[in-house]
Parts: structure tokens; C-alpha cells; sequence
């Protein structure tokens, strides 16, 4: 099997998400107007915790949401049609909002633009912002996050997994070399 | 999943769920203010109907378009087929000019399968003759979904016409896969042959069976296959087959009518029962267009074959 090792353990995730949401409240001076969408699976997972802690530290409810990008990606012909995942906005829609994307990994930059499509069908944002657990490098797109939990130098045959406790029943951020197969 | 939609029955337990999951997000689709996706942008749609159909073909076209395909209409009237044109030299027709996927709707039983051969893109079978109809088998266990919940389990009674009905053969075979236990009611006229061999029950007598139904679904008295005197009158056909008032009222409290349209109001259906609360019949041709916006993308949204 393929050689990972943890590069964030469970308090690591915890006080960088912790960070994050104080970054949030920081840069959109309390949240008035933000909207967290998560990018399925684990992106909705994020986005439901950054809105819980920004609830706990200033006791405003932002809304949260999630936008599924499967239909919106480029690479869909290059592999078997892939199951839906959930899109699921916030009552008040998205029009005049700050809308904060959040996701797991930050790699190619190509879910980011997928997001960025789904977004525009949706509504008019004033503002669209991204924040990402680990941002890995390799970008092939002109996108940047604005909220980074771990910069995490990779090779591109390097492979980064994101457990989440919601989901896989632990908090982790793994590295795995190439598997060698 | 299979690269054609030819027969419910060649849809496994999973196939079925994975379709009726990726409708249940794609209608979510539907509630927004742009409908649009560009999925299946390029991507070529011919719907091929040798029949006449109006809810089916607009319903394929409304999924197809809201994907970003592109959408061809060919209908047989006033076309080459009027001509003397052979199916096979119109599948050729089509396959020239790039089609990804064919729809098709023949009045003979087993013309999406011989055009399957025919053909490099995906088939989908939008009724033939009296065999089948998957896709109206898929929206129906998708409304029953959407109203009940779940289909493990549940009683679904299908009545009338199951002889020329591709619609009651598709949805035996379907809900028997989705755990559903289906029970046949129709004048013994009105069987099939085979039906012993299919996976349900058969009953003559609709007043027993209704009680215990979680779902009815009425079928239509297609007069237009009639070539035989099937039942003595129309009247006793109501009188026996029928759902009226009644018998709605020996239904269970939540159990749900569908009909798969277009309706003979009076006849297998009073109007009073089509247009209650608990009859899904609007809702079913809304749910047509989600599932087949996710039988479109399932088979074609991925690499092609």
C-alpha cells in the first residue's frame, strides 16, 4: 500500500478552522452579509463547522449552504458519468451576499472555477471569497484562496486526503506518497 | 450502468437508485430561477418519435435542453419515413449526422433494441409498441418516492389495460427490482399471456385488492390498439375497473392514484378522483422531465463509449 503520514492531526484542523473563522469575521468586519457554501462532500462538512464556530465567537447565525460543481465540471468526459451531490442554498438566496466557497483541498484551481459557474446561475454575489483547509499548489487556473488553513508544499504525485470526523470518524490531513503499486 | 435504456428490467437495483438519487438533486434544479446546466453542452439529442406522443417527446426535449444539448425533432409524418424509408437507413441517416444519443418511440415492440445495434451513441427507449416504457416506469417510482418515502415494501396496484400497456410492463419490472410488491388487476381479456411468468400477483377483483394498496395506478383504455372486442361496454368496463368515488374511499387514507396519461376521464378515471390531493398526476409529468434529465446524464454526461 502507499506510505502517508498525518501532516495535520485533529487539534491541528481544529485551531486552523478556529482560525479561519476569526480570518472571516476579520475581513467581512462581523459576517453581516456572508454566506458559507460548502463544495460537496467534505467542503459542506467545513462550512457547516466555520459556521458554528463564527456563531459561538460573535453569536450571529450566517447562513450555510452547499453548491454541488459536478455538473459544471470540465473533466466529465474523461471519466464515467459521477453521482450528484447535494446543492442546497441558504433561504435568502445569494443575490447582494458575500459568499465564502469553502472547500477540503485546493489544488488545481479547476473545482474552484466549476464552483464559480454553478455560482453564476444562482444568483449575484457582491463578493465571492475562498476558503480552503489546505491549500496543496499546483495551480492551473488564475485562483487563490483567501482563507488558508495549511500551505502544504506537495509533489503533484503526491496525494492529499482530508478526513473529517462527520464523515470518516476522525479529523486528519494525510499526505500520501505515489502509491506504489 | 448499460450504455442503452432499452428495458426496465435491465436496470439493476443500484442502476435504479442511482437514477432516482440523481433526479432527486436535479429537481432542485427545477425550483431555481435559471433551470439551465451546461452538462451536455455539444452534445447531440435526437428525438426519433414513429408515434404519436406529445407529453414524452416535449418531456425528452425539456431534459435534453436543460442539460445544453443540442436537440434534433424528428417525427415520421412528412418525413422520409413517409417515404418508404427503412428504420435501419434512418438510424444510418442519424448516425451520420453525430447523434449522441437516440430516443425513440416505434409502435413495435423491439425497435429501440434492433436500433441499438445500429447505432454508436446511446438508445433510449421512449416506448415501444406494447413491450415497454423505462422511462415512465422510472418517473412513476420516482412520484411514488417523493410521496411515500420509500418503495421497499410497499403495495402498488396496477389496473387496467396491462395487455397493450408498455407502461404496466415496465413498472412490474422495475418496482419489483426497487422491492415494491406490484398486483396486477384487469379483465382477464386484458392480460397478457405471460403474465404468470412476470414477477407479481394477478387479481379480477379491485374492490379486495384496494384496501391494502399503498399506491393505484390506473392505466388507459388504449382504443386506438383495440382491434378486438376486449370487454362488452365501456360502461361495464367503469363499472368494474374503474376508480370512482367510491372506491377512492376504500383506498387507504394515504395511499396515492397515479396515471400515466393521457387520461379517459369518466372512463378508467372519474375526474373528481384525477384531481384530488392525493392523486400525483401533474406531479408525474414534472417528474418526467427530472428523470430524464438523469437517465440523459447518466449515460452521456460521462466519457463516451
Amino acid at each position: 500500500m502507499s506510505d502517508s503520514r498525518a501532516v495535520l492531526e485533529a487539534p491541528d484542523v481544529h485551531r486552523a478552522l478556529t482560525r479561519i473563522a476569526h480570518e472571516i469575521l476579520e475581513r467581512t468586519k462581523g459576517a453581516g452579509d456572508v454566506v458559507l457554501l460548502g463544495i460537496p462532500t467534505r467542503g459542506a462538512t467545513l462550512a457547516r463547522r466555520l459556521g458554528d464556530r463564527i456563531e459561538q465567537f460573535e453569536g450571529v447565525k450566517i447562513p450555510v449552504g452547499s453548491v454541488d460543481i459536478t455538473m459544471y465540471r470540465d473533466d466529465l468526459r474523461l471519466k464515467p458519468a459521477r453521482p450528484l451531490g447535494r446543492t442546497e442554498l441558504p433561504s435568502d438566496g445569494i443575490d447582494g451576499k458575500v459568499v465564502v466557497l469553502v472547500d477540503d483541498v485546493l489544488y488545481s484551481g479547476r473545482t474552484v472555477r466549476a464552483a464559480l459557474d454553478a455560482l453564476n446561475d444562482l444568483g449575484r454575489p457582491t463578493a465571492v471569497q475562498l476558503a480552503t483547509l489546505v491549500d496543496r499548489g499546483h495551480r492551473e487556473l488564475p485562483i487563490r484562496a483567501d482563507y488558508v488553513g495549511k500551505n502544504l508544499p506537495t509533489a503533484k504525485s503526491e496525494k492529499v486526503k482530508v478526513y473529517l470526523q462527520e464523515i470518516d470518524g476522525r479529523d486528519a490531513v494525510l499526505l500520501m506518497k505515489e502509491d506504489a503499486r | 450502468m448499460n450504455r442503452h435504456l432499452i428495458s426496465a428490467g435491465d436496470l439493476t437495483k443500484d442502476d435504479a437508485l442511482l437514477i432516482l438519487d440523481t433526479a432527486e438533486e436535479l429537481a432542485r434544479v427545477t425550483e431555481r430561477s435559471i433551470k439551465k446546466l451546461p452538462t451536455l453542452r455539444g452534445r447531440t439529442v435526437v428525438n426519433l418519435f414513429f408515434e404519436d406522443s406529445t407529453r414524452t417527446r416535449i418531456s425528452f426535449e425539456a431534459a435534453a435542453k436543460r442539460l445544453s444539448a443540442d436537440v434534433i425533432n424528428f417525427s415520421a409524418k412528412g418525413s422520409s419515413v413517409s417515404k418508404g424509408e427503412s428504420l435501419k437507413d434512418t438510424a444510418l441517416t442519424l448516425e451520420a449526422m453525430g447523434a449522441d444519443a437516440v430516443v425513440i418511440r416505434h409502435s413495435a415492440s423491439g425497435a429501440p433494441h434492433r436500433l441499438a445495434n445500429w447505432v454508436r451513441g446511446s438508445v433510449v427507449n421512449a416506448g415501444d409498441g406494447t413491450h415497454e416504457h423505462p422511462t415512465q416506469a422510472l418517473l412513476d417510482a420516482f412520484s411514488m418516492r417523493r410521496r411515500l418515502g420509500g418503495l421497499e415494501g410497499r403495495k402498488v396496484t396496477i389496473v387496467g389495460d396491462v395487455l397493450h400497456s408498455r407502461v404496466a410492463r415496465s413498472n412490474v419490472l422495475l418496482l419489483n427490482t426497487l422491492g415494491a410488491e406490484v398486483t396486477l388487476v384487469a379483465p382477464p381479456t386484458l392480460l397478457p399471456v405471460s403474465v404468470g411468468t412476470w414477477p407479481c400477483e394477478v387479481s379480477y377483483d379491485l374492490d379486495a385488492v384496494l384496501p391494502k394498496s399503498d399506491v393505484v395506478m390506473m392505466l388507459r383504455v388504449q382504443k386506438e390498439r383495440m382491434n378486438a372486442a376486449y370487454f362488452p361496454s365501456e360502461r361495464e368496463y367503469s363499472r368494474r375497473y374503474g376508480l370512482d368515488r367510491d372506491r377512492f374511499a376504500k383506498m387507504p387514507d394515504e395511499a396515492i392514484v397515479m396515471h400515466p396519461g393521457p387520461m379517459n376521464r369518466g372512463m378508467e378515471i372519474a375526474a373528481e378522483v384525477a384531481d384530488s390531493a392525493r392523486s400525483t398526476i401533474v406531479e408525474q409529468v414534472a417528474n418526467g422531465v427530472t428523470i430524464r434529465m438523469a437517465v440523459l446524464y447518466l449515460l452521456l454526461g460521462g466519457e463516451s463509449a
